[in-house]
């Protein structure tokens, strides 16, 4: 009876110190999980903050059909450019691959909401970049 | 020594079996069995995360999936993803194939000629963010949970790394970090949601086929689309209640 007492006391005791503070904040889980989580540092910022700066090629690019269309899809993640643009230059993507990502025909692609080329017989291996310029596009 | 036995008759048998039974319908009468919620859908003012996906809208770019791994620091490989894009094609002859070249970010191509097709369509899937999460009710540990906002998040330093929420997603959702061994998968992008920026893939989205926002609020742009379009759930048979809703969801997609 005494050994079984002590068992339970030990067990209290170790449950008491073992149990993180935040544990059933919320629920049954570490409260401070959520807040560690939330800590990450965003890397893509926003169309916004792209504009603060580079003010008249997104306007340009807002009036065309390329509007939805964030900066960063094509020049990469942008949170270390905000913070030092010496160093961290953006990235200006080189040949067709990023036109075709979307452009390239395929037949699950609705036609009504994305227009499509067949690469290879469009361009003639000319780059997309050469006729059509990504900012202000043209059909 | 000896079983002493009991004279039990058949009379005393079934007096004790009915008692038995009584009993359980009464407690089950005075405490009915509660449906398991890993959180608690706020009433009033608080925020409850719902997607809707709109798969006419849907072009196969794979930018969500690309802006994903970047953002999240997911393995590029070996082939682990937070959300991906199936492309499914369904031939005349009632084939169906479904294809996902390193989860769409190497492009799509259709694996039939274009008039043997008779149906085909991108699904761009990723955590459901279930309100009955299988996933977060299997974990030994409790460092799968679902935030207040109905987000199902893990907590990386209280996993074991057991796999066992892994296997219990019905659609496929999590993997295991191959360097830290914990269990990681889609987190809405909370760490965006808490600047008040949208989840990298909703913003990626070129076409605004990914939506995403507060199901308790009736005038949020999720909450009336799904209202105005005939939106359907993935396995809806497995009651995970997911609120991640599709536009335009064929049979054929599980």
């Amino acid at each position: 009876m005494l050994a079984f007492a002590v068992f339970i006391g030990l067990m209290l005791g170790l449950k008491y110190f073992l149990t993180p503070d935040s544990w059933r904040e919320y629920g049954p889980y570490r409260g401070k999980a959520l807040t560690e989580i939330a800590d990450k540092v965003p890397k893509y910022v926003d169309m916004e903050t792209c504009a603060m700066c580079h003010d008249s090629i997104a306007e340009l690019k807002n009036q065309g059909l390329h509007k939805l269309i964030q900066c960063e899809l094509c020049h990469g993640p942008g949170y270390l450019h905000v913070e030092d643009d010496e160093n961290n230059k953006m990235k200006i993507p080189e040949g067709s691959g990023v036109c075709i990502e979307c452009h390239a025909k395929n037949a699950a692609r609705p036609d009504k909401i994305i227009k499509q080329v067949d690469v290879a017989e469009h361009s003639e291996g000319e780059e997309c970049i050469n006729c059509h310029n990504p900012h202000e596009p043209w059909l | 020594m000896a079983i002493e036995k009991k004279n039990f008759s058949r009379r005393d048998f079934i007096k004790q079996t009915s008692m038995f039974a009584g009993g359980v319908v009464f407690v089950s009468l005075i405490n009915p069995m509660k449906v398991v919620y890993a959180t608690k859908k706020p009433e009033g003012k608080g925020k409850w995360y719902g997607i809707a996906i709109d798969i006419e809208k849907c072009i196969g770019c794979a930018n969500c999936a690309r802006t994903c791994k970047i953002e999240n620091d997911v393995h590029k490989e070996p082939f682990f993803f937070r959300n991906w894009v199936e492309q499914y094609t369904i031939t005349n002859d009632e084939e169906i194939l479904v294809s996902s070249p390193n989860g769409g970010i190497d492009g799509f191509e259709q694996p039939v000629p274009e008039e043997d097709i008779y149906k085909t369509f991108f699904v761009p899937k990723m955590c459901n963010h279930c309100t009955k999460s299988p996933c977060t009710q299997v974990c030994p540990v409790g460092a799968s949970f679902e935030s207040p906002e109905g987000i199902a998040l893990v907590d990386q330093t209280y996993c074991i790394g057991c796999g066992y929420c892994v296997q219990a997603c019905p659609y496929g959702c999590r993997y295991i970090d191959p360097d830290k061994g914990v269990v990681d998968k889609c987190t809405l992008c909370y760490h965006r949601l808490k600047d008040g920026l949208d989840p990298a893939c909703m913003m990626a989205c070129p076409t605004h086929a990914r939506i995403y926002g507060d199901l308790n609020d009736k005038e949020s742009e999720v909450s009336l689309f799904i209202k105005e379009h005939n939106c359907a759930v993935l396995k809806q048979q497995l009651n995970t209640v997911p609120k991640l809703y599709y536009n335009a969801l064929s049979q054929e997609v599980h």
